[in-house]
Parts: C-alpha cells; structure tokens; sequence
C-alpha cells in the first residue's frame, strides 16, 4: 500500500478566533490524497473549498488538526518551504499571479527563491514551458497572454519547482472555452503521464467527473465522498448541498429511463461514445 | 431598441497603447429579444456593451437607442442609463447600504422618486429576483450567500425599472444551484416583465439554454449574428475563435462521426435525449 502524499487529519479552521465574528470555516475534515491521485472537490459557495485548498500548502494554519504533506506538518516553522516546494497551487485570477515582466523569469520566479544554481534554473524552466507548450512565448511579456495561456504560465512555475502536487482552485473559472480546455488538458496530462498528484477545486461538474475521485464539502465538513459515478448519482443530496451531476449525467439518466441500453452512470463525452457508437 | 452603426472604439486614442477594440460593428438588438454575445477574452464584448448606455462613447460610428442617438445634443444619458441597465461582473462588489431593501431603493431614491416609490420598487425587484423582500429586505447584504448577494445586485438595477438587463458573465464563481437559480430567474424576467436582455458568457451550456440569438465578436469585430442554432452549426469557426460548443451539441458530433445518425444541432439536454432515441431506432431497422 503506498502511503498518502498529503494526510490532512481532524482538520478545524475558525477565522478570525476568539472574536465575536468567528467563524469556522473548517469543522474536522479528514482526508489522504495519494500520489498521482486526482481529486475533485466540490460544494456550495461557502462550504470551505478554498480555505481547505490553502490548508494544503501552508498558505493557512490549522487552528487544530493536522495537515502533512510528504510526512511534513505544515505548522513546522522550517516546513513551509518544502511544503510550497510539494504542493503548488494556481488560483483562480490570471492577472494576480504574474510577477514578472517576462514569461521565462515568471516560471523562474520560485526556483530563485529555493536557491537553486542558474543552470539547474534553466533547465528546468525549459522543462516546464515544454510541458505546457509556451516554449515559443519565453520571451514575451506576461500581461499580452490570453487568460489560459497565463494561467498556464503560472502551472509551469509550479511546475519547474517539481512539486509532487497541483493545486486548481477554481483555475478555469476566468477563462473562455478555449483556454478551459487548454488548462484542464495540461492538468490531466500532468496527472495522468508524469504522476503528479492534482486536487481540482470546481463548481464545474463536467471537470470534477473527470478526477478518480470527488469529495463534496457542506458547512466546512465532508459531506460525501466517493468515485464521480457514485457521487452523481446521488441526485436528492447533491441538490441539499447546492450541487447538481453535469449534463451530460442528466441525460444519461434519461436515456436509461428511455430503457436505451447504456450502463448507468456515465458522465463523460468518451464514454458515452463509446456506449452509444462503439468502434465497429 | 438598440442600434449600433458602423461602431469603431479606440482606447487611449493617440497615445503609444492605442488600441482598437471595437472595429466597424453594424446591428440591432429588438424590444423583446434574449441575446448571448460570445467571444474569446479581450474579443471586445464588454466593451460593446458599454456603448449600449453611453458609458462609453463611440470614437467612429453611432449607437442609437429607439432611433435616437444618444450622443447626440441634449439627449438625458441619465435617462438612458435607467432604461438599460447594465451589471459588470461581480455586480454584489458594488452592494454598500445596511439593509438589502436600502441598498435596492437607492436607484430609484436617486431617480428623485419619493420614497415610499422607491421602496415599492425595491420591495417588486426583490420579488422578481426570488428575494422575497419580507424574509430578505432588512438583512445586511453582506449576510447573504454568494448567489443571493449576485440577485440582490440585480435587483437594484431592476428597480430603475430598466427595458434592456445586460448581464456581464452573471454566474461566474456561483455553485451549480446559484448558477441554476439565476438563469432562472434571468429567463423569467425576460418571459414575464417584457424585459430584453443581453447575456456576455463564456458558457456555451448557458447561452444554448437561454438565448435565442448569438453574436460572435473576434478581436473587435462582429464576425457571427444569427440564431443560436446556427451559430452552432459551424464548430470548425467557433473552434478557431478559441470558443467550443454545448456538451450535449458536442456529444452529438462525435456520435455522428462514428456512424450514429444524431441530429448534430442539439442544444438541451431534451433535445439530445430525442435524438439519440430517434438514431439507435433507425440504426436497429437499418442495413447495420
């Protein structure tokens, strides 16, 4: 059994604690992401999606519980940085997480920061612009990217730290459908070829069907937990905590009631072709 | 109601990073009509729109509003403004008063309405957008959810009791539920009030659903205007503007691709369940 990359334990997060505006946004959540595991989760607008995402890679503290990533408890003073080296996050606004004035140096940015030797830089900075397929743009300046390419930018300047997890919160939100598509391809890929661990935080049901796995947050606390199959087809739930299954689970449903003879639970454009028109 | 004639809008107009963002766009949007404007970002969209009332001013070219230019002398552009009205992303950043029915009746109070009218206004755009002012119109509107706090804002635009809504990407960070709920109730003020509307969207799911009518902008120029139905039907463009199509719409080719003989213009979940049904029939009295 190989061990979890990230064990988040009892998880509490109360802002701004010990104030009459209090308020606990995180009331004991408990999970494992393994390596190269791809997880979605998902729930209403407040129900502590990204609170728990910052939990991930140190950006916030547990007020109790435990978060530990590579067996590293995010709390230790000397822990951040190898946490932030592990897990790299890229958050919903392109605009926000550009810093400087060239693509190249952007994805440079956080390898300076770990020290590391100008050659080992850019060895690696070639490496990640090659993953997401920016090599061309090295040279241009940031801002002149479309929204999926600078968000790409900012995935290969995780990348280039050699992270062991990505974190998506809310990454595609921003974007036209191109550029969705380009972000969720680089992701997947990411996950699916080289391994990386990707934790997808979304209100876009059709990208959380495409992760291993979905947990649906409510009130700060895990409210199901389960393979996207399992989790769409718990319609009455999804609705109470704000949810719904994508469309395209939606029609499935129909077709079964239609009595076509489709396995249930389908939720993606592959699938159903290949339900419907399998390859003579 | 709205007519754009051969608008051309440059921003920072002579100076180093002057750029043309609206080149040459000829149309008209009518009284009653749900229209989606699409388009990759910085393709100019909402910056279209804030022709629509004035807000911006046209460098070449005109907007007129019921045949009437509304830059021309003495034209009020503060009565233009009350009859289209216009939400911004993110519109529930701009909410302030202490109370959601205050923060609703400020339009109309500054209107110059007195105000018990103004208050009556609130309390009917409040209704309208599924707040019912008596459970929601003395909370704070920072006490509200995300999605509540996104129909309050439109609410105060209602409440000017505007003939056109243009809404700027309206669900954008909304929850499947609050996003459901206001394309809801965006389709019930438009069935109901008589209301026209203008949706920018990156969600081709959305514009399927909601609109009747497409316009397709491409770096500034209008390079589709049809229904929705038919902009749809040319997925190669589409493709090559960086834009895509509905899942289902989508689903729909790749069957037909691999030899099942779906209607390719689906664009509801309805529609798609009819199709396929209506194919695999075919199919199973067929040769295959």
């Amino acid at each position: 059994m190989v061990p979890p990359l990230i064990t988040v334990r009892d998880l509490h997060h109360t802002y701004r604690p010990g104030t009459p505006d209090a308020t606990p946004a995180l009331q004991g959540v408990t999970l494992d992401v393994g390596p190269g595991e791809c997880l979605a989760i998902i729930g209403g607008n407040g129900s502590g999606k990204s609170t728990l995402a910052k939990h991930l890679n140190a950006l916030l503290l547990p007020t109790s519980g435990e978060v530990r990533v590579d067996g590293i408890d995010t709390r230790d003073p000397d822990g951040a940085w190898l946490v932030r080296q592990r897990v790299g996050m890229v958050f919903e606004h392109p605009d926000n997480q550009i810093v400087a004035a060239v693509v190249e140096e952007d994805v440079a940015f956080g390898c300076e920061n770990l020290g590391l030797p100008p050659a080992e830089i850019r060895d690696r900075v070639d490496q990640a612009l090659r993953t997401v397929g920016l090599e061309s743009l090295r040279q241009h300046p940031p801002h002149r990217l479309s929204g999926g390419q600078k968000q790409r930018v900012a995935i290969a300047g995780v990348l280039a730290m050699h992270p062991r997890c990505l974190v998506l919160d809310e990454a595609t939100s921003m974007l036209d459908p191109q550029g969705q598509r380009e972000v969720m391809e680089t992701a997947l890929g990411l996950c699916r070829r080289d391994g990386l661990a990707l934790v997808l935080i979304t209100h876009a049901m059709e990208e959380a069907a495409l992760a291993d796995r979905i947990i649906a947050l409510d009130q700060g606390r895990i409210a199901l937990q389960g393979t996207p199959a399992e989790i769409f087809a718990k319609g009455p739930e999804l609705s109470r905590l704000r949810l719904e299954p994508p469309e395209l689970a939606r029609l499935g449903r129909a077709l079964v009631a239609d009595g076509v003879a489709i396995p249930p639970g389908l939720l993606t454009l592959d699938a159903f072709v290949e339900a419907l028109a399998p390859k003579p | 109601m709205i007519r754009c004639e051969r608008l051309t809008y440059v921003y920072g107009r002579g100076t180093p990073l002057e750029v043309q963002a609206l080149t040459d766009i000829s149309m008209t949007i009518g009284a009653r009509e749900i229209v989606g404007i699409i388009g990759a970002t910085g393709s100019g969209k909402s910056t279209l729109v804030q022709h629509f009332n004035g807000l911006l001013r046209p460098t070449r070219g005109r907007v007129l509003l019921d045949d009437v230019d509304i830059f021309a002398p003495r034209v009020d552009r503060r009565r233009i403004r009350q009859q289209i009205g216009l939400l911004f992303q993110y519109p529930e950043e701009q909410l302030f008063e202490e109370t959601v029915l205050a923060d609703v009746a400020f339009g109309p109070r500054n209107l110059g309405l007195p105000e018990d009218e103004a208050h009556a206004r609130a309390r009917r755009a409040l209704e309208q957008v599924g707040l019912p002012p008596d459970r929601f119109g003395s909370r704070s509107p920072f006490a509200l959810s995300g999605g509540e706090m996104r129909r309050a804002a439109i609410a105060g635009v209602l409440a000017m009791e505007p003939r056109m809504l243009i809404l700027d990407e309206p669900t954008a960070g909304l929850d499947p539920k609050g996003r459901r709920d206001l394309l809801d109730h965006i389709r019930r003020l438009h069935r109901d009030h008589a209301l026209a509307v203008v949706l920018i969207t990156h969600s081709m799911d959305a514009v399927a659903q909601l609109c009747e009518r497409l316009l397709v902008l491409d770096q500034g120029r209008l390079v589709a205007d049809g229904p929705t139905r038919a902009v749809f039907a040319d997925v190669s463009r589409l493709t090559a503007l960086r834009l895509g199509l509905p899942q289902v719409t989508l689903l729909a080719r790749r069957l037909r691709e691999r030899g099942l003989p779906v209607r390719p213009d689906v664009l509801n979940v309805e529609e798609a369940r009819v199709a396929i049904r209506e194919a695999l029939a075919v199919r199973g009295r067929g040769p295959l």
